[in-house]
């Protein structure tokens, strides 16, 4: 069986450390970026496309807030502050010096990693709670500078047009355009996170996260690779950012408020903490979630609630059922949604000898 | 045990008059010792008499009020742990630190952290020079995986080990380092005899194959005197006995610590 360890040995120390320790891996890998390749395109109209766009946006800065949350064990409520500055920077860039993408996207990310290192600095001293407020205060003062500085946010209700990215001369426009623009990046995000966190870096972030002080003794800069987890973490939020406003084609500091600071949490922790395919899930669940409601209050809900509110009912719904799910999820599956995968690898790795 | 003798007169780890105090509370108060290289020094002493304190000095845990810590004749006295770690020091606590959520493999990677030097951008790509480091150490921690009888338990979490496969994944762990100085604490605390005799010969092993000098903690008496080389004894914070084991066993002041002033 292909999905099983017996059979397959390693010889050296490289197939062992590899990504995919099973053949079953690349074939799945390989299915799956068939799937979204080409198929997707193929069979989606614009609208369904669109949602796969804003799942492969929010997985970046899923992933990025899971390298500082998940692995380094830092908290930040002031992610979606750092994804306004990526956005802002990248709206600025493109307007101004007609920058093109693959320069507004490093630049954004950049520009939101010096911001975040900054916010950061708090996590040298406090930790837990403490560093969530200092990162909520953060959050809240980069959302008024932005909003109180024409010379950053254009002025005219703190927004700026974005223009649409050019690749080789071809102006992306449609959903099934910006669809190729994405996900390249999207995947590139994951497969970097995948490097990231079983390299010397990616360790030591464990290390701190289980053990700081041990961490310490064993020769990790703890205050250099908090810092660094925070650069790294709103890199990924800054490019999360300007993908944002390519898709929107609008810098806004309101699309980037405290409750989609709340929501990358959310992602996190449905997701799976400390977990590259849990940021996935998560971030996919959490953008999905009210899609899924609306349909089904669509075509269910208008049996129950009269048609006037049902917009009004929609939205409410959303905010109880996020919460009531957080809940659940942290007291059932802390691991999230990755565990419930793992759990189905694993019943799978030993079935139908499951003793 | 080991052969000091040609190298006895190099002093590895210089304590000199070393004190801390905790607010009022005296925990080391001018305590000198002289450390040669290759041997195994085992600090003994009742409890709260300021052993682990000293142990957290000198691998840079807490600076000293007064006094300074020398080691290879450098002064690492204001030196961060994590600096202490790259000049060779490396250590295991007490309660068992290890990284829960990691394999033991990559528990014992971590060890290697001090000798790697990927990047944030090499690691991002991994493939190339980040790929190589990780194989090239690899390879050293297996061999310690093999010395320290774990390959069996490479792939386990951490966390989900017995306490005395994880003491000894600790000092894995420390042993990866490279270190040039061990400093143990309490390694056989809560073993059985058999684990304990397991821990002993791994102790002996380390500073007879690697040289490695050895700084112990240890209650159990018997282990101290028979393994180690020196043996210093503390008491409420002084250091009121040095010398060879059979020395210190019937020094009156180490008898009278322990059994107190009346015993006979």
């Amino acid at each position: 069986m292909f999905h099983r360890e017996s059979g397959y040995y390693k010889t050296t120390y490289k197939a062992d450390m590899a990504l995919f320790r099973l053949p079953i891996g690349k074939v799945a890998v390989g299915a799956i970026a068939v799937i979204f390749f080409i198929i997707c395109p193929m069979i989606f109209d614009e609208y369904y496309l669109s949602i796969i766009n804003i799942a492969a946006i929010a997985v970046i800065g899923a992933l990025g807030l899971n390298i500082l949350l998940g692995y380094t064990g830092q908290i930040s409520i002031g992610h979606a502050a750092f994804m306004s500055v990526g956005a802002y920077t990248a709206a600025n860039m493109a307007v101004s010096f007609g920058w093109p993408f693959w320069l507004t996207v490093p630049a954004g990310g950049c520009m939101a990693a010096l911001i975040g290192t900054i916010v950061g600095m708090p996590s040298l001293r406090v930790k837990g709670l403490y560093l969530a407020i200092a990162t909520l205060a953060a959050q809240f003062i980069i959302e008024w500078v932005l909003n109180h500085t024409p010379a950053i946010s254009g002025g005219i209700q703190a927004s700026i047009e974005m223009p649409r990215p050019v690749f080789f001369g071809r102006t992306l426009e449609t959903q099934a355009e910006l669809y190729f623009f994405i996900l390249p990046v999207c995947v590139l995000a994951i497969v970097a996170t995948l490097n990231l966190v079983r390299s010397r870096i990616g360790r030591a972030f464990i290390a701190i996260r289980d053990q700081d002080i041990a961490a310490e003794i064993i020769g990790i800069n703890v205050y250099r690779y908090k810092l660094l987890a925070f650069a790294i973490s709103s890199f990924y939020a800054g490019v999360c950012g300007v993908m944002y406003t390519y898709y929107f084609g609008i810098a806004n500091y309101e699309a980037f408020q405290l409750p989609i600071s709340i929501d990358y949490l959310a992602m996190c922790i449905i997701g799976g903490l400390g977990s590259v395919l849990g940021s996935i899930f998560g971030a996919v669940f959490v953008t999905l979630l009210p899609i899924a409601i609306r349909i089904f209050m669509e075509n269910v809900g208008v049996f129950f609630v009269d048609g006037v509110y049902l917009a009004q009912v929609i939205a409410q719904m959303r905010l109880i059922l996020f919460g009531g799910l957080i809940i659940l999820f942290l007291v059932v599956e802390p691991d999230g949604l990755n565990k419930l995968w793992q759990n189905i690898r694993n019943y799978f790795r030993i079935w139908p000898f499951s003793y | 045990m080991s052969a000091q003798s040609e190298e006895s007169a190099r002093t590895k780890l210089k304590i000199d008059q070393v004190s801390k105090n905790f607010g009022g509370v005296k925990a080391v108060t001018q305590v000198s010792l002289d450390v040669p290289e290759g041997t195994i020094f085992s600090i003994i002493g009742p409890n709260g008499a300021g052993k682990t304190t000293l142990l957290n000095m000198v691998s840079g845990f807490y600076h000293p009020d007064e006094g300074s810590i020398l080691l290879d004749s450098q002064d690492v006295t204001r030196r961060k742990p994590n600096e202490r770690a790259r000049l060779g020091i490396a250590r295991t606590f007490q309660n068992i630190a290890l990284f829960q959520g990691l394999s033991v493999l990559e528990n014992l990677m971590l060890g290697r952290h001090v000798h790697m030097t990927s990047g944030v951008l090499a690691s991002f790509l991994y493939w190339g020079p980040a790929q190589r480091e990780e194989v090239v150490h690899r390879r050293r921690v297996e061999e310690i995986i093999d010395f320290l009888k774990l390959a069996d338990l490479r792939q386990q979490p951490a966390g989900e080990l017995a306490y005395g496969l994880r003491k000894r994944v600790e000092l894995g762990r420390a042993l990866a380092v490279d270190p040039t100085l061990l400093l143990l604490d309490e390694p056989m605390a809560g073993m059985n005899q058999e684990e304990k005799e397991e821990m002993v010969r791994y102790v002996l092993d380390v500073n007879e194959e690697f040289g490695t000098t050895i700084v112990l903690i240890e209650h159990d008496m018997g282990v101290v005197m028979d393994i180690s080389d020196y043996v210093a004894v503390l008491d409420q914070g002084e250091k009121i006995a040095e010398g060879v084991p059979d020395a210190v066993r019937a020094d009156p002041t180490v008898i009278e610590a322990y059994l107190g002033a009346d015993h006979e």
